[in-house]
């Protein structure tokens, strides 16, 4: 260990960030600080490196595994690393209808959650960017669906869609005008007419989306507002010369500055919103066409006991997202090599 | 859309137009905006705050109030009623929810990762920040990685391997899984601060005589303290919310559970009533909202440093 530290330190192509002038004389204090510097660093990031390899690294490792054996909850006591390995777990997955609508729910679900959330973050971002009086309660005021708890999040949601007693049906039907109350969490999918044609939605899923949306919009809100301060004022000022409108200011200017945040934030939310388990358990327990992968996969650890289905269907669900997101970075990547 | 065919008439149209009357695209724009604007705002602070205030006000009516009239937007003072906060916050013996343990659990757990997700996290911070070691870069990468990780994939692996060990069940088990989860954004947040503590100070202190342990001690740290806060603040808001794990571990055990775990079990029930859930969602929302109005500014920045799963 020692001796690799040395060798690194010795190196000469890579230039120490403090190596400016006094080369030779210093040389063998300097050389022996970087090595007790080399140890000191591998001593203090050892804890938390032990932490990650142990509970996190080691895990993923053993879930591969996993996967491929036929364990259960109740023979767990024999099963061991050198099991009766199968594919038996992923041909169940991929002969199954039911994963793939499961599958197809989940990406509808985090495309248009993370398209939402960024969107109304947006929104909020520009709305609040000019000061005004209370502008600091208004902001601290959009953070908190992002702080709550996310049970009682989802509580105060389930209570007032409510078919019986909630607000939202009471007022839909008295003011909007709606014929009977609907069970915005329990219906798969409803008819909705609009301009005389009778459009069917999945209510459902648009109600955990909306509330995907509701929740992390924050999120955006917070990172949008923090670059659109550092945007330079010049920038818009000479467009406004220029005679560009508010919205071409908007579509020419800003939107090109914020591009990179928006980017980021996509990938973000999106792997979040693809792995995301408490929302829509919390909200509809994975009814009413909502089950998504990461509820499918907790159901099969917890009811079934099936740890290698859930295993396998983990993985699975872990390698669609690293394919999607692998592209969506090599296509961003290239575009800002155009640009 | 129109943005673009009216771009190549740009150059021309403004000198022109504006004279001529008040409306040009330009102040109708303006006008317009300044409208949407406010209404923007009014909507946003409807859609946050309004789910908040719906769960006060049923908790603090009685069920067949609400059911009676469930469209009321305000209840006065002299109508309340506290009886659902008794039930909810009564121990189990005593007929209620026992939702006083499920505080102490989750106040336990909370400040348990806390205290050892700092301990582990800011020598390492430290050291990925200023000290160049052997496999430095490497190390930075595999816990950005795990930050990005997917809970539900780790789920698995750990709810069998503590099964197997025998202590899913514990609130040990509970936060050693709490604090590896959770220390690699903390390293990550905690780094970058160091990274704006100008190196210099530490130089002088060492040609003063310092060692790397009393620089780290009497110079980084005091420095670092602001970003330290916000980070305990952001780990402790994780932990007291945090509700996958604490379902997969601690379910069989009533007396462990924490307040989220607590609050969704109740739910399930068919005899407890709506209030008094709404009157466990205030209790635990409360301590989370008095924590983030009083400390706003530091938790914004840790939300900013390092965002939090979900």
């Amino acid at each position: 260990m020692s001796q690799r530290a040395d060798a690194s330190g010795a190196a000469p192509p890579v230039p120490a960030p403090d190596g400016e002038k006094p080369r030779t004389a210093a040389r063998p204090r300097r050389g022996r600080q970087r090595r007790a510097d080399a140890r000191a660093g591998l001593v203090l990031i050892a804890p938390t490196f032990i932490i990650v390899v142990v509970m996190v690294v080691l895990p993923i490792l053993w879930t591969f595994s996993m996967a491929f054996q036929r364990i259960r909850l109740i023979n767990l006591r024999r099963a061991g690393i050198f099991g009766d390995y199968s594919l038996a777990n992923f041909r169940g997955i991929f002969t199954s209808e039911s994963f793939w609508t499961s599958m197809w729910t989940t990406l509808v679900y985090s495309v248009l959650g993370t398209a939402s959330a960024i969107g109304l973050g947006l929104i909020a971002a520009l709305a609040l960017r000019k000061a005004f009086r209370g502008r600091t309660f208004v902001r601290a005021a959009m953070l908190l669906p992002y702080v709550t708890p996310v049970v009682a999040a989802t509580f105060a949601w389930s209570t007032m869609l409510n078919p019986q007693f909630g607000i939202v049906n009471y007022w839909g039907q008295r003011v909007l005008g709606w014929d009977e109350p609907i069970a915005f969490l329990s219906q798969a999918s409803g008819e909705l007419s609009l301009f005389g044609l009778q459009i069917s939605v999945p209510t459902a899923l648009l109600t955990v989306i909306a509330f995907e949306a509701w929740r992390s919009f924050p999120f955006a809100f917070l990172f949008l507002t923090a670059r659109l301060q550092a945007v330079p004022g010049t920038l818009e000022e000479a467009a406004h010369v220029d005679g560009a409108t508010p919205t071409q200011r908007f579509a020419h200017v800003l939107l090109p500055q914020l591009l990179p945040t928006i980017a980021v934030l996509s990938v973000l939310r999106f792997i979040w919103t693809f792995n995301s388990f408490d929302d829509i358990y919390l909200l509809t327990g994975g009814g009413a066409g909502t089950e998504v992968v990461s509820v499918r996969v907790f159901n099969a650890l917890t009811a079934r006991g099936d740890i290698g289905a859930a295993s396998a269907q983990a993985l699975v669900l872990a390698l669609i997202l690293a394919i999607l997101v692998g592209v969506y970075l090599r296509r961003f990547r290239t575009q800002e090599e155009v640009a | 859309m129109s943005t673009t065919l009216e771009q190549d008439r740009r150059p021309a149209a403004p000198p022109s137009r504006a004279p001529r009357s008040g409306w040009t695209r330009d102040s109708v724009e303006r006008r317009v905006l300044a409208v949407l604007r406010w209404l923007v705002i009014a909507f946003l602070l409807l859609v946050t705050i309004f789910p908040f205030y719906y769960t006060v006000m049923l908790s603090v009516r009685s069920l067949d109030q609400v059911v009676q009239d469930p469209g009321a937007l305000f209840v006065p003072p002299t109508e309340w009623v506290m009886d659902s906060y008794r039930s909810v916050l009564a121990s189990s013996a005593a007929g209620g929810q026992g939702f006083l343990s499920f505080m102490r659990n989750s106040a336990v757990i909370a400040f348990a990762t806390v205290a050892l997700t700092l301990l582990v996290s800011l020598p390492g911070a430290y050291a990925v920040s200023r000290l160049e070691f052997f496999g430095r870069r490497q190390i930075s990468g595999l816990f950005l990685a795990v930050y990005l990780f997917p809970s539900i994939l780790l789920a698995v692996p750990l709810f069998v391997f503590f099964t197997r060990i025998g202590l899913r069940g514990s609130l040990v088990g509970l936060l050693i899984v709490y604090v590896s989860q959770i220390v690699a954004v903390s390293i990550y947040m905690l780094r970058n601060y160091f990274n704006t503590i100008p190196v210099s100070l530490e130089e002088a202190a060492a040609i003063d005589g310092c060692s790397r342990l009393g620089v780290m001690r009497r110079v980084s740290l005091p420095l670092a303290m602001p970003a330290i806060m916000s980070n305990a603040l952001f780990v402790f808001m994780i932990a007291w919310n945090e509700f996958l794990f604490a379902l997969l571990f601690l379910i069989e055990e009533r007396d462990r559970w924490t307040v989220s775990l607590g609050l969704s079990q109740l739910a399930g029930s068919i005899e407890i009533p709506t209030t008094v859930l709404m009157a466990g969602s205030v209790i635990i929302t409360l301590p989370i909202i008095i924590i983030f109005f009083a400390t706003e500014r530091l938790l914004t920045e840790g939300l900013t440093a390092g965002a939090e799963k979900g």
